[in-house]
Order: structure tokens, then C-alpha cells, then sequence
């Protein structure tokens, strides 16, 4: 009896969490479709569609180029343009960027800064491939879609390394 | 003439005038105060007139003033900001987080949902990545690194809500989305939301402020700033990284070789020192050096404090308590001569890691080191007239 009560306090100052607690409610397909615009290095998630450089060179000079310049060299903050191996200092699609998906789904994201998510997907495709085009990483006249997008090789991602400090009696 | 005074002075002045004219005065200089009775009870606090502690804003971040906060806690209004798309309104009504992807149970959580979940608080800084700038001798600890700021932190954790939609086994990475204009992303192993990741929606004992993410945000203890997605919508659980813009071309830093590194995720140990520091006077004699000293890899061990340009190193006292992942703050007293000299701080975290100077990391990354993740030991040069300036040294 008293040994029992004493287990009850014990479990009781554990107090353990239920496995679920059943807050909250299943989401639809339908919500999740509506909210997921995630896009993974190998291409899962690119929206159907298709773009070129011809295009989005167009649509660049006038939604894109107050900010990033004329050619995309000009202003040094917000660079986009330098061919990899370019000894210049800005950090940009050529030189710096892993993944050609990123460049999708970042445009897809947050640009134009002016009017955030107002492009269509055939847009953004057209401005990626101007972009990686200008960047000197694909042809003028390819057609970037969905299924070509991810096996874009893109030169800075020999470069990335994962983060090697861990504490202790080192400086990295 | 009016139009002439710097708008600054003037709100400062019309605040002290607005305490005078409380006790019926219209001078500016308020009145004995034992003669007069004072202004009633409010419903909201407010700082002293005298006190006028403020943030410094740029175009994309706004800093904490260090150098004017006393112990560990950064007051609310005082907390740094960084975003990518300015602050979002959000309705706490219709806010909702989504969690899915490698899960059993996909599923959407109302504020007030996630509100009925246990509530865990923790006191733990936050730290921008990109938290140190140099140049010139009169900087003051706020511009220097004032991209830190510490809170209570209260909310759900992780691992709660990773139990509740059944998340996989085989799920080692999630996306954390923010709804700013940005729709800002990081990926984040899923060990760090198990170990010690939260949803906190509460800062400091009220609701967080919208500048840190209100109504919700990712809360991870220790890691870089920007991992702590502020305005959370969607948890989206993968088994690869995302490779966002967030984790590619930003928040990654040049080292050695032309190599970048990535996923540079913990926060390094760090200390300085903020009385005394620019822009502050001190006079010869006792001086109690003060400062704040923290690590993302756990406790704080020790810091040490050198009055004579890092010839000596003192252990100074650590303020209890010594929390993980936290600001700590230190005290050292010293007898000045009033000859000029250089003051300066060093952290050691309980991973034996010693905060390295300027040259140590020039050493470690090469000279074309990135500006992420740079910690180093800050100096400060006391002169004969008792004026205090920054020592910047030479990088790029």
C-alpha cells in the first residue's frame, strides 16, 4: 500500500507527457498544396513549366534591373552576375551559388522585392535561365523546365565544405 | 528655429519637460520631488525620462545597446532585429503552423493549440551570425556586436509536436518557413529540433514582439541567428537538406583553400566588455570592469580579464546564474593608475574552447575569411583623460 503510493508520487513527479495529446487538427492535401512551394536539390517540388534566357532577359530589365543593374554586374550589394572563377569580390550566382534550384526557389520566394510572389512559374523559369545563362553556366537558347532545372551543375558546389569547428582546444 | 534642433534632442528635452509639467512645472528642470505628490498609478510601465536606451537601426538590422544594459536579460523593446522583409503584421486569430511532409499525421496547430501543449521556458541569448563590425575607434559595444540579445523564451517544444504528427524515423532534416515577404527558409537537422529546439510564442513573460517573430517563431539555443525563423508557418520534415538561398549564398563564410563552409550552425563562445567602453568616462582609482560573456556550445567556464594589453589574465567573477547557451555576465575589479592601457575579455565555454583574437581566426580561415561567425577578443584603450575608445584592428 505505502509502496504503492510512493510509486504513484514518483510517477507523478515525472510527470509523463501522453504520446499525443491530441491538439490541433489533420491537415488537408488540399492545405498543404496551397502552402508548399519547397523545392529539394534534386528538383522535387519544381512546379510544371518552362522558361529561357530570351525571355527573362525581358522580364529582368523591367522588373529586376532598378535594383540589380542593367546587366546584373553593377551594383555591388546586390551582384548576380560573375562567371566562376572571377576574381571579383561580390558573392554571386557564378561564382558562390551550390544549386541551381535555389536560384528558382528564391526568385519563386521573395522577389521582385517590390511586389514579393506576383511572378508567374513560367516567369521565374525564364529568369533563372537568364540568370544562369548571364552567369555563363548554360546556353542561351536551353530551355530550363522542371525536369532539367536540378541537373544544372553549378561550379562553386566543389567549394562547399560541411562545418568542421566542434569546440574545444581549436580555432577553426 | 525650431525646425533647426535635431529632432533626437528635441524628443529627449520635451520628455524631461513632460516631467516637469506632470508635477505642475513648466521649467525643464523638475522639482523637489518630496513636495509635491507624484503622477498616479498607469496601466503601462515606462522607462525614466532620464533613461533613453535605444536601438540602432540600419536598413536591414537594428542593435542592442550593450553598453547600456546592466546583468543578462535584454529588455523587449531593446531585443536586436534582423529581417529580410521587414516586420509582417500577423492576426493571432488566423495564425497557423503546418507541420508535414515525412510525418504519420499532417497537421495544422492554432496559436492557441500550440498555446495548450506544456509550456517550457528557457533564458538563452540570440546572436546574428554576422555580429562583429570594426573600423574606427569610436564604436561602442552596440555597434561592434550588438547583434545579441538574451530573453525568456517560452513555448512548446519540439519534440512535443514532433510526437504528436508522428514524425518518421528516417526524417533527419525539416524546413523552417517563416510568413514575411521573404517566406524566409532554413533547413534544420532534425537532432537539434529533438534536442533542445522550441516554438516559443512568449518573450520575456508577455507575448513576443513583433520584431522577434510574433505570434511564433523557431527558437534553437545556441544556433546562428537566422536558423531561429521568426513568424513560423510551415515545418515541412525531408531527409535531405533544402539548400535554401538562406543556407547557400548567405550565412555560409569563405575559409581557407577557397573553400565555403556550410551549415556553420553553433554560435562560438564570446565575451566583451561594456563598462567601460566607448563612449564612456572613467576616472583613476576602483573600477568594477563589467561585461556579458556567452557560448552556443553550453556553459560558460570562465573569463578572463587583461588590464595590461594581454600580457595578464585574471579570472573575473561569474555572476550566478551561469545558464547554458546564455549570457553571462562577468565583474573584475580593478585599481586604475589612470596611465593609458588596454582592457580587454576572453571566454572559455565548458568545451574548453577559448575565444581567439582577431589574428587566431585570420590564422585559422585564411585572410579572405568570411564575415560570419567572427568572435573575437575586443580591446579597449583607457586614455590619461579617462576618455575610453575601441581598438579596431586591421582585417580587410
Amino acid at each position: 500500500m505505502r509502496r504503492g503510493f510512493l510509486l504513484m508520487m514518483i510517477l507523478a513527479a515525472c510527470n509523463p507527457e501522453p504520446s499525443r495529446f491530441g491538439f490541433g487538427r489533420a491537415a488537408t492535401v488540399r492545405e498543404i498544396d496551397s502552402l508548399n512551394i519547397s523545392i529539394t536539390p534534386d528538383g522535387k517540388g519544381l512546379p510544371v513549366g518552362s522558361g529561357n534566357a530570351a525571355l527573362g532577359q525581358v522580364l529582368y530589365t523591367s522588373k529586376c534591373a532598378a535594383c540589380h543593374g542593367a546587366t546584373g554586374t553593377e551594383v555591388s550589394n546586390n551582384r548576380l552576375v560573375a562567371v566562376f572563377g572571377d576574381t571579383v569580390k561580390a558573392k554571386t550566382i557564378g561564382n558562390y551559388w551550390p544549386y541551381a534550384t535555389t536560384v528558382f526557389d528564391y526568385i519563386r520566394r521573395a522577389m521582385p522585392y517590390n511586389s514579393p510572389g506576383s511572378l508567374t512559374n513560367e516567369e521565374v523559369y525564364s529568369l533563372t535561365a537568364f540568370l544562369l545563362w548571364r552567369n555563363g553556366i548554360i546556353d542561351s537558347t536551353k530551355e530550363i523546365n522542371a525536369h532539367n532545372l536540378a541537373a544544372v551543375v553549378m561550379p562553386a558546389k566543389t567549394l562547399y565544405i560541411n562545418d568542421d569547428r566542434r569546440g574545444g582546444d581549436e580555432i577553426r | 528655429m525650431s525646425n533647426k534642433i535635431p529632432r533626437r534632442t528635441w524628443l529627449k528635452a520635451a520628455a524631461v519637460t513632460a516631467v516637469a509639467s506632470l508635477v505642475g512645472n513648466t521649467r525643464a528642470e523638475p522639482q523637489d520631488p518630496t513636495k509635491t505628490q507624484g503622477a498616479s498609478p498607469g496601466k503601462l510601465g515606462s522607462r525614466s525620462p532620464f533613461e533613453q536606451p535605444e536601438k540602432k537601426p540600419s536598413d536591414i538590422s537594428s542593435r542592442t545597446p550593450l553598453q547600456d544594459l546592466y546583468g543578462t536579460i535584454t529588455p523587449s523593446d531593446l531585443h536586436f532585429e534582423r529581417s529580410h522583409a521587414g516586420v509582417p503584421v500577423i492576426d493571432p486569430e488566423k495564425y497557423e503552423l503546418l507541420i508535414h511532409g515525412m510525418v504519420e499525421r499532417p497537421m495544422i496547430f492554432r496559436l492557441k493549440d500550440l498555446k495548450r501543449f506544456p509550456a517550457f521556458s528557457r533564458i538563452a541569448f540570440i546572436e546574428c551570425s554576422g555580429n562583429f563590425r570594426t573600423g574606427k575607434t569610436t564604436m561602442t559595444p552596440q555597434e561592434i556586436c550588438g547583434l545579441t540579445s538574451q530573453s525568456e523564451w517560452t513555448g512548446v517544444m519540439l519534440s512535443t509536436l514532433f510526437r504528436e504528427v508522428g514524425v518518421s524515423p528516417k526524417a533527419s532534416w525539416f524546413l523552417a518557413e517563416g510568413s514575411d515577404a521573404a517566406v524566409m527558409t532554413r533547413s534544420i537537422p532534425v537532432s537539434k529540433g529533438l534536442e533542445d529546439g522550441m516554438i516559443a510564442y512568449a518573450q520575456n513573460g508577455e507575448a513576443i514582439r513583433p520584431q522577434q517573430g510574433y505570434p511564433a517563431r523557431l527558437f534553437l539555443p545556441g544556433w546562428e541567428g537566422n536558423t531561429n525563423v521568426k513568424w513560423i508557418r510551415r515545418i515541412e520534415l525531408s531527409d535531405q537538406p533544402f539548400m535554401t538561398r538562406e543556407e547557400t549564398s548567405k550565412y555560409t563564410e569563405t575559409v581557407k583553400d577557397g573553400k565555403i563552409r556550410q551549415f556553420s550552425f553553433d554560435m562560438d563562445a564570446r565575451s566583451v566588455i561594456t563598462y567601460p567602453s566607448y563612449p564612456q568616462q572613467v576616472e583613476k582609482g576602483w573600477i568594477e570592469i563589467r561585461g556579458i560573456a556567452w557560448s552556443g556550445r553550453g556553459k560558460i567556464d570562465s573569463v578572463e580579464v587583461s588590464t595590461d594589453a594581454g600580457k595578464n589574465w585574471t579570472k573575473a567573477i561569474l555572476q550566478e546564474p551561469v545558464l547554458d547557451k546564455a549570457h553571462t555576465y562577468f565583474r573584475h575589479l580593478w585599481r586604475w593608475d589612470g596611465q593609458t592601457t588596454e582592457i580587454m575579455s576572453r571566454a572559455i565555454d565548458d568545451t574548453g574552447y577559448r575565444q581567439p583574437t582577431l589574428q587566431q581566426l585570420i590564422n585559422a580561415r585564411g585572410t579572405d575569411m568570411g564575415g560570419y561567425h567572427v568572435n573575437p577578443v575586443t580591446a579597449w584603450v583607457l586614455q590619461q583623460d579617462g576618455t575610453v575608445l575601441f581598438k579596431p584592428e586591421k582585417w580587410k
